[in-house]
């Protein structure tokens, strides 16, 4: 099983090489994110094209910081999906706790957690899947001290992309589940 | 008897849809020889040729009308329709007895021949269209009608016509007095404006039956009249609604504390089947229209949706992950006795029921690839149609012989490129056409064969 992981993460390190070099001159760094993953990213840049797709994806889900944006200053707004999954990696679990606790210090405001799917599927599946990542998210929220009356879950399916392109990277920055402030 | 003959082999050689040969489409391409056929021009005396001019600003609606008929029937494959400049004898001799030898001269096996008369009734403008359908060899006339309408009705009858030719020379019912509804698509990838819209099966006569402002999906005609049913993003509240598109009419489908989608008709038209998601979880319901009762019908904490009636109402398709993947499922329509019956490679999405009852439609992902194809109802039998980069949704013309779908294009590394376009493809799997549209479109429903 770990060995059969580790070609399939060869073979898409390879795969998406090329990729990555084509891309390397549009991938713009946001320079409002937190300080270390600016830091991540510079390094990202100047590393090899390999190197380089190692610090955006594992396995398939996105650890990039390009298209994050935040709830509030120091809190990422989204975290990302592996294809067909709603399971919430350690980062993602990372991120939703400090979105919890900014919303437990901001007991005012509501959120709308937005459900997404890579383009990669049919419709309709796709709308249940983004329902299902959003109530991932959400419930992992509440865990956290975060009453449900104050979040409300929406599914766009594949409908809302933020990455126009037809390649394994972009598609994993559209398995996403971001939080929105409602109000 | 030579023309029965020639009936018969015709029929012969649709024959093979039906059965279920693993279709191999490149091998057998090209082993279907379409019947030759002559669609002369209807013919329109001086008057009602000034009159019609008057009414619809068009010159000669005998010619347009053929052209109707003749757009149809080539689009399916199975004719050959004659360049109209090697005929030799006037559209209105023609009508009244065609020189046979003339036509069997230019190889001609059918011929098509029409009359326009412009009418007046009660102080208002008709016209009478008159058409007869002669079988060339045998030398006789083999069916015929006549028709009074309103003018600007007169596409439609060339689709009427149409309906009647293929109707008498493959023993099918037609397609061609159909609409067909969809999502037309505008605007970058990332940022797209939907809206619902119709037009004829032939791409005519489209119009926009929302403005854009909410994301609309997934149309579904009423199989019994004029009703739509689809999912609006209205107000950011993801609904199944019902329109009506005569009178532009819409409302919620029933009260449900979730996202509510895929919706699809019964076949008596009196029912919506649709998904309900909640807390994560998408179940699949029906909503009895007449009653307002509505009843859950699956129960599993798995993705269940995209369900479709059999043509007697008695079973329900629908797509499910519950093994750990997406597959094809049916039930009795009362949710019991659940069984799975796609177990190919890859993953599968969509199903639709044929109108005919024998066959599923399906969407397939395999290797990264999307592919249509059909499988018998106990998932015995499969065939793929077509492979593409991206395609889905199924939707069967009303006789069950053609597939619409909708296909999108992949972008290139800046992420340009990207359209999403509506195709056919027999259900043979040979005759795959790109389905004009004024806009990009996607989410394709053909409706049932219109009324009078």
């Amino acid at each position: 099983m770990n060995l059969s992981k580790i070609l399939k993460n060869a073979f898409l390190v390879v795969i998406f090489g090329l990729i990555v070099t084509a891309c390397a001159t549009k991938k713009s760094v946001k320079t409002t994110t937190e300080s270390s993953t600016t830091t991540k990213a510079a390094e990202t840049q100047k590393a090899d094209p390999i190197e380089k797709l190692d610090a955006l994806m594992q396995g398939d889900v996105y650890i990039g910081s390009d298209t994050v944006g935040e709830l509030a200053s120091g809190v990422p707004d989204r975290v990302f999906f592996a294809t067909n999954e709603t399971i919430l990696t350690t980062a993602s679990r990372e991120t939703l706790r400090k979105q919890a606790a900014w919303l437990r210090q901001n007991s005012d405001v509501t959120v709308v957690v937005e459900g997404h799917a890579d383009e990669r599927g049919t419709r309709e599946y796709n709308l249940a899947l983004g329902e299902r990542r959003a109530n991932a998210a959400k419930d992992y929220l509440m865990t956290y001290g975060v009453s449900s009356d104050r979040i409300k879950v929406l599914s766009y399916g594949k409908e809302r992309p933020v990455d126009s392109g037809s390649n394994p990277l972009s598609w994993s920055k559209n398995r996403r589940s971001v939080t929105v402030k409602a109000n | 008897m030579r023309n029965k003959l020639l009936l018969f082999i015709f029929c012969f050689i649709l024959k093979p849809s039906i059965s279920y040969s693993v279709v191999e489409i490149d091998i057998t391409r090209g082993n279907l020889d379409p019947l030759p056929i002559s669609i002369s021009p209807f013919f329109t005396d001086n008057n009602s040729e000034k009159i019609i001019k008057k009414n619809l600003d068009i010159d000669n609606l005998g010619l347009e009308i053929s052209k109707v008929i003749e757009n149809n029937l080539r689009k399916t494959g199975l004719f050959d329709t004659l360049d109209k400049e090697a005929f030799l004898q006037k559209p209105d001799i023609a009508h009244l007895k065609p020189r046979f030898e003339d036509w069997a001269l230019i190889k001609s096996q059918v011929l098509i021949t029409g009359k326009v008369t412009s009418k007046i009734i009660n102080e208002k403008d008709y016209i009478r269209i008159e058409f007869k359908l002669w079988d060339v060899l045998g030398a006789k006339m083999i069916d015929g009608f006549s028709l009074t309408t309103v003018p600007t009705n007169w596409r439609r009858v060339g689709h009427k016509i149409s309906d009647k030719v293929y109707e008498r020379l493959t023993g099918e019912s037609g397609y061609f007095d159909t609409r067909i509804i969809y999502v037309a698509e505008e605007g970058p990838k990332t940022q797209r404006v939907k809206k619902l819209a119709i037009m004829d099966q032939d791409g005519f006569n489209t119009k926009y039956l929302t403005l854009g402002n909410e994301l609309v999906l997934t149309p579904r005609f009423n199989p019994t009249n004029q009703m739509v049913t689809y999912l609006s993003y209205f107000r950011n509240m993801p609904r199944v609604y019902l329109l009506n598109i005569e009178t532009g009419k819409q409302q919620v489908v029933g009260d449900f504390p979730g996202m509510t989608f895929a919706p699809r008709f019964s076949p008596d038209g009196k029912k919506i089947i649709m998904s309900l998601a909640k807390d994560g979880n998408s179940e699949i319901w029906v909503r009895n229209l007449e009653t307002n009762i509505q009843e859950k019908l699956t129960d599993h904490p798995s993705i269940d949706t995209s369900p479709s009636y059999s043509p007697d109402g008695k079973y329900i398709t629908f797509n499910s992950d519950r093994s750990g993947y997406q597959q094809i499922y049916v039930m009795r329509s009362d949710g019991s006795k659940v069984k799975r019956i796609s177990f190919g490679k890859g993953i599968y999405g969509t199903p639709v029921w044929s109108p005919r009852g024998d066959l599923i439609a399906f969407t397939k992902l395999h290797k990264g690839k999307f592919f249509i194809g059909v499988m018998r109802t106990d998932g015995t039998g499969e065939r793929l149609l077509t492979e593409n980069f991206y395609q889905e949704a199924p939707s069967w013309s009303p006789n069950g012989r053609i597939i619409i779908f909708y296909r999108e294009t992949k972008t290139d590394e800046k992420g340009q490129g990207f359209s999403a376009k509506l195709w056919s493809i027999d259900l043979t799997g040979y005759n795959e056409r790109l389905v004009l549209t004024e806009t990009d479109a996607s989410d394709p429903s053909w409706s049932s064969l219109l009324g009078n």
